[in-house]
């Protein structure tokens, strides 16, 4: 395809608390490294879109780019949930699509520290002063805990265990066996903000935060970023072989919001979006799950990956409880998912974790990952879900040559 | 003087007997309850207020431990289909918080209780769902 777009160059900075850094120099580690790889420097860019969330409104592209070089191009601040990073990806190349540029950095970017339950609503119960309906739905008071939770761990124990509900065989053991895994994978990644093994008795016996997600089967809040360098198949022809060779293909940039189902006013729908943009975008790359060597998916908690087996076409329709408990997922099965440990284990910085599933697939494809290089990866899927909701799919193929 | 109830949300009618309303789009059938500005489903325009069905089974549930420092915990949150396919979040409540006491499919009704009481002693009275059989 003669409009292709492709990866040139990826970083990312660990995933952990970084004390004593802030979100500029997180971004400047992550934008100078992709620049790096990618054999160019800022001054060949045409277009930044920088994706951060809880600082949306701090122009964070404008200080990055006050920091490694101010050379005036368009500068996209982009905010969407946990899907934060895959959209300013897709700003990326939709830039470089529209022919307005032919190299753009796409990145993200989070500083979470210890944030805790994300989900919560800050209001608190009223009492003292007399009861007046307010809000959308003529409330009173907080309606979290009375009217059940809101709060993300809730909220995806709920798909999961709805997920039981319709496919016999799927339970607590197979939550748990997925938390095994990613953190079993991460112990080989050392940008994981976890390294560290537990046993699937260790994963139930941890405290419970909502069940069936116990603490070892929830994401952990964390700061980070990752970077990539898009650039046009034409500017890429351009450029020497050793570049070349490195590139990475994206063959399908996906972005799905949720279309009104029953129910979804009441508990998100994170299915069929993420139906919605698998479908189109293995329409798009002419590939099926049946051809991915891996795939990283958004597991923000335990249950969620277990229903993405199904959303994403890894396994047979009902069937991801049977995926889980064939050891299929794990690294050395028939379809790795997330071989860096996932969000559970290797970390989610909101609005780097799009872009960070992207720098994995790619050094995969690449045979860069070191020691948990998927041998021979050739095609690979990354996945993230922001709730609210926007999913992105991203299809990424190693160079034919 | 009897005292004063409120509905915890304007979508829980009190009387003559306890139950839900939604505002069912005039065209499509789309249920809602919040104040709408036009159908998420097909972007018609006008409502009809019409009660949902105070019977039910548990579609899907979590157990919370961990919430905001002012909600009690542990709790069960429910995901209730209603015996006229309206989905419905809400506490299980008169059940343990404890998944072998929980069974998904589980029938459910419809049942109210105070949650609290304002400066002028007006009862605030929540909603949840309650194993039919009880």
């Amino acid at each position: 395809m003669s409009d292709s777009v492709w990866i040139l160059g990826t970083s990312m900075t660990r995933f952990t608390r970084h004390k004593g850094r802030d979100l500029v120099d997180l971004a400047a580690e992550a934008a100078l490294g992709a620049l790096d790889d990618g054999g160019v420097t800022v001054h060949d860019l045409d277009v930044l879109a920088c994706g951060t969330l809880f600082s949306a409104n701090a122009s964070v592209g404008q200080q990055l780019l006050g920091q490694i070089g101010q050379t005036g191009i368009s500068i996209y601040n982009v905010a969407n949930a946990c899907a934060t990073g895959a959209t300013a990806v897709r700003v990326a190349l939709m830039a470089i699509r529209s022919g307005e540029a032919s190299m753009a950095l796409a990145l993200g970017v989070e500083k979470m520290g210890k944030m805790g339950l994300l989900g919560s609503p800050p209001r608190a119960p009223k009492g003292a002063t007399p009861y007046e309906p307010s809000g959308r739905f003529g409330s009173v008071r907080s309606v979290d805990g009375l009217l059940g939770t809101k709060t993300m761990p809730g909220v995806f124990g709920q798909a999961g265990m709805r997920y039981a509900h319709d496919n016999p065989g799927v339970g607590f053991d197979q939550f748990a066996r997925i938390a095994h895994k990613n953190h079993l994978h991460s112990t080989l990644n050392p940008l994981a903000q976890y390294r560290k093994e537990f046993s699937l008795e260790e994963v139930k016996a941890s405290p419970m935060v909502a069940y069936p997600n116990t603490l070892l089967m929830c994401c952990p809040t964390g700061d980070g970023a990752a970077a990539a360098v898009l650039v046009s198949e034409e500017r890429l022809r351009s450029l020497p072989a050793e570049q070349r060779r490195r590139a990475v293909k994206i063959s399908a940039s996906v972005l799905t919001s949720d279309p009104y189902v029953e129910g979804g006013q009441v508990q998100p729908d994170v299915n069929t979006l993420t139906r919605n943009a698998a479908d189109t975008a293995y329409e798009q790359a002419g590939v099926g799950p049946e051809d991915l060597d891996l795939v990283e998916l958004h597991d923000c908690f335990a249950s969620a990956e277990l229903i993405h087996y199904d959303n994403l076409r890894l396994c047979e329709p009902g069937g991801a409880g049977d995926f889980i408990d064939s050891g299929a997922p794990y690294r050395d099965g028939a379809t790795p998912v997330n071989v860096s440990g996932g969000l559970i284990s290797k970390g989610h910085p909101i609005g780097a974790t799009g872009v960070a599933n992207i720098y994995e697939i790619a050094t995969h494809l690449r045979g860069e990952a070191g020691d948990r290089q998927i041998p021979d990866a050739r095609v690979g899927l990354a996945h993230v879900i922001g709730l609210g909701s926007s999913c992105g799919v991203h299809i990424l193929e190693r160079a034919a040559a | 003087m009897a005292t004063e109830r409120i509905p915890l949300v304007a979508y829980l009618v009190l009387e003559p007997e306890p139950h839900l309303v939604t505002q069912q789009c005039d065209r499509c059938g789309a249920r809602f309850f919040d104040r709408r500005n036009a159908c998420g489903s097909c972007g018609a325009r006008s409502f009809t207020p019409v009660p949902v069905a105070v019977t039910g089974h548990l579609r899907a549930f979590s157990i919370v431990h961990r919430a905001a420092p002012s909600v009690t915990v542990p709790f069960v949150s429910a995901i209730v289909e209603a015996g006229d396919g309206t989905t419905v979040r809400a506490n299980l409540v008169e059940v343990p918080p404890d998944p072998a006491e929980i069974q998904l499919g589980m029938a459910v009704r419809l049942v109210t209780y105070p949650a609290g009481t304002d400066s002028e002693g007006t009862e605030c009275i929540a909603f949840g769902f309650a194993p039919a059989n009880t």
